[in-house]
């Protein structure tokens, strides 16, 4: 009982003892994190430099990062900002950083070439920023030239929009049994493959829309097992464009974790289609696109046709083999928004040991824009 | 005990007089009446007493004068089916059966057309089911001719006539060819339901495209694009146009407007543009830089 009592006043004690020192002799980095701007940073050579840079983005401390820049005096702060976050609502807007690496590429007295690799976390999952750096030395301490990325804007015009627009007038609840209804649209899955992945089953196809009105649509599979038991049911989320138009197709892939398909007997696949209100607008032309065997990957740009603001796209990429058939759904969320007129860079990463395998590839892109429903 | 059996015979008198009453009162119920209609039920005996008929979603109680005919007006009884009739009168009950039919004359028809919208020149492709009631919304389970008919701007109408059965009559009529709003009209004995069939175009037949240069970029289009038997196309298909060059590709996923889908896309000698719309192939061409 006595030893108890006395172990309790020694932790007492000894918590109280912490809080003191934590609170008159702070790690430097905690006072940062906190809201604090006491962090010393360390700009004795040319990577401790981009690693303190990359410490004020992870902190979203933009005045910090600004003023320690070597090139400050070419940009400014509220440009560099958007250079960071976007200028207007995208997935930037709201990303972490998570982490970042420096690399030395060369390195003088005088200066210094670094990339530096930013893993940024969002919503949707994360996406990665690499930037070469150039560090010059001035006097005792290095600083880094910023390279901003300048986006370039369509000149101001008038952009009119005329295409179709579909709304619905949906029965109400006061109708008498047998009214006049809409149907749902007409979807079918034209293409079907499972593959077994490391991650478990990979279910991936294709859906079109077989109708002349728009559909919102979704796919789930359940594989059932050799006994005829269902084993799992999933959907595919967000590897597919839930709004089609009419006669559009769009890619589909669903994952099953940690599920062999030796284990599977059979696949029920549920396409579902409802009826929506949506529009024609905007259109995405994927342009330039290119199929990158080394490191595997599709890259391209992503041209919005429309005038406005294109603030979320998710890039899928179809890929097929030399006859045709389906190897592999890749999705990439983009993480700037898109402005009306002007080309925007995109990269999908496709898995390595499916790269040999790849002959033509399929882009589409989802988009979504602040302010409208679908 | 002479005096004493003068109480007892009075009491069982007395007893027995509810009951001799009660074997005198009676009901004539008719086998079956029409719902929704007048009618009577002509009851014998002295007294009062009270009637109960009990059916489906449907209870009445009356009080009856007994001897004397018991009346409904048109519209108590108007829900069809089979009602459990029971006379009170004074303690005891009678009781019988009384089928209520529904009317023979239809009052409303629920029409079921599918689908909303259908390809245009489809055997059998519309069908029509039509549920016919009286006017108390009771099923009329009697034959009853009703006729089907299907007209378009563009097609000469197309009748049926059917015969209910058990209240159904269900038909198939084939899509017209040309697109369209068609009227499905469903009609019994004076009492019609409409309903709109969308016609609309089949797959894309022929798809087509040409480019021409515009500054630095290829201005690719469709010729008007219509479906085999000549229908427009709904403006909103996509139209997705596909260039290759030189190991690039670009795509784009493009609305049809006013019959036709263009866009601007990147020019390059030799590159090879195509056109699709769904699982719809179109032609090929080879950019050549005139």
């Amino acid at each position: 009982m006595i030893k108890g009592a006395l172990l309790a006043v020694a932790l007492f004690a000894a918590t109280v003892l912490l809080v003191i020192i934590g609170t008159l002799s702070p790690v430097p980095a905690a006072v940062y994190y906190a809201g604090g701007h006491t962090l010393t940073h360390s700009t004795s050579t040319a990577q401790a430099a981009v690693e303190s840079l990359a410490t004020d983005f992870r902190a979203r401390n933009w005045g910090a990062a600004y003023d320690s820049l070597a090139n400050k005096a070419e940009f400014t702060l509220p440009e560099f900002v958007q250079d960071m976050t976007g200028n207007t609502l995208s997935l930037r807007t709201f990303a972490t950083l998570e982490s970042s690496e420096v690399q030395p590429l060369h390195e003088s007295d005088s200066d210094a070439e670094m990339l530096m690799k930013l893993h940024w976390s969002t919503v949707v999952g994360s996406y990665e920023t690499t930037r070469d750096l150039h560090v010059v030395k001035n006097g005792d301490r290095w600083a880094v030239d910023w390279p901003l990325v300048k986006v370039p804007h369509a000149p101001p015009q008038v952009i009119p929009v005329n295409y179709l627009r579909w709304d619905v007038i949906y029965p109400g609840a006061g109708d008498e049994w047998g009214a006049q209804d809409v149907q749902s649209p007409r979807v079918r899955i034209v293409d079907m493959h499972p593959v077994d992945r490391a991650e478990g089953v990979v279910v991936m196809g294709e859906l079109l829309n077989d109708d002349i009105v728009p559909a919102f649509v979704s796919v789930q599979a359940t594989l059932v097992g050799k006994d005829g038991s269902p084993i799992g049911s999933e959907g595919a989320f967000d590897m597919i464009e839930h709004t089609l138009l009419p006669r559009q197709v769009t890619p589909f892939l669903i994952v099953f974790p940690n599920t062999d398909l030796s284990q599977v007997g059979s696949i029920r696949m549920d396409p579902q289609s409802v009826l929506v209100s949506a529009s024609a607008d905007p259109v995405v032309e994927v342009q330039n696109q290119k199929y990158n065997p080394s490191p595997a990957s599709i890259s391209g740009q992503l041209s919005d046709q429309s005038g406005q603001t294109i603030n979320i796209a998710h890039v899928l990429s179809t890929l097929y083999d030399k006859n045709g058939n389906l190897v592999w759904v890749a999705g990439q969320y983009v993480d700037r928004a898109l402005p009306p007129q002007t080309p925007v860079d995109f990269t999908v990463p496709v898995p390595e040991d499916l790269a040999r395998k790849v002959s033509s590839e399929r882009t589409i892109v989802a988009t979504y824009s602040a302010g409208k429903s679908l | 005990m002479r005096h004493a059996r003068v109480p007892f015979l009075a009491g069982l008198a007395l007893s027995l007089a509810p009951l001799a009453l009660a074997q005198s009162a009676n009901m004539n119920l008719p086998a079956s009446v029409t719902a929704g209609s007048a009618f009577s039920i002509p009851t014998s005996g002295s007294g009062t007493g009270v009637l109960y008929l009990v059916g489906p979603d449907q209870a009445l109680r009356r009080d009856v004068q007994l001897g004397s005919p018991l009346s409904f007006a048109a519209g108590d009884l108007f829900n069809a089916g089979l009602y459990l009739a029971v006379l009170d009168a004074g303690g005891s009950a009678t009781s019988g059966t009384l089928a209520v039919l529904p009317a023979p004359t239809p009052g409303r028809i629920s029409f079921l057309a599918a689908p909303s919208r259908v390809p245009v020149g489809l055997h059998n492709g519309i069908s029509g089911s039509a549920y016919v009631f009286d006017a108390y919304r009771n099923l009329i389970t009697a034959p009853v001719p009703v006729s089907f008919q299907l007209t378009g701007l563009a097609a000469p109408a197309q009748n049926r006539t059917v015969t209910s059965s058990n209240g159904l009559a269900w038909t198939e009529i084939d899509s017209a060819s040309k697109q369209g709003a068609a009227k499905f009209i469903a009609q019994a004995q004076g009492v019609s339901v409409t309903r709109v069939i969308a016609e609309v175009p089949g797959d894309p037949c022929g798809l087509t495209i040409s480019a021409h240069p515009d500054g630095k970029s290829l201005q690719v289009e469709t010729a008007p694009v219509r479906d085999c038997s000549g229908n427009p196309i709904p403006d909103g298909t996509i139209v997705t146009f596909t260039e290759n060059y030189n190991g690039m590709q670009s795509t784009a996923d493009v609305p049809i407007k006013q019959d036709v889908a263009k866009i601007d896309m990147p020019a390059y000698n030799g590159a090879t543009i195509s056109v699709a719309s769904g699982v719809v192939a179109g032609n090929e061409i080879r950019w050549g830089g005139r």
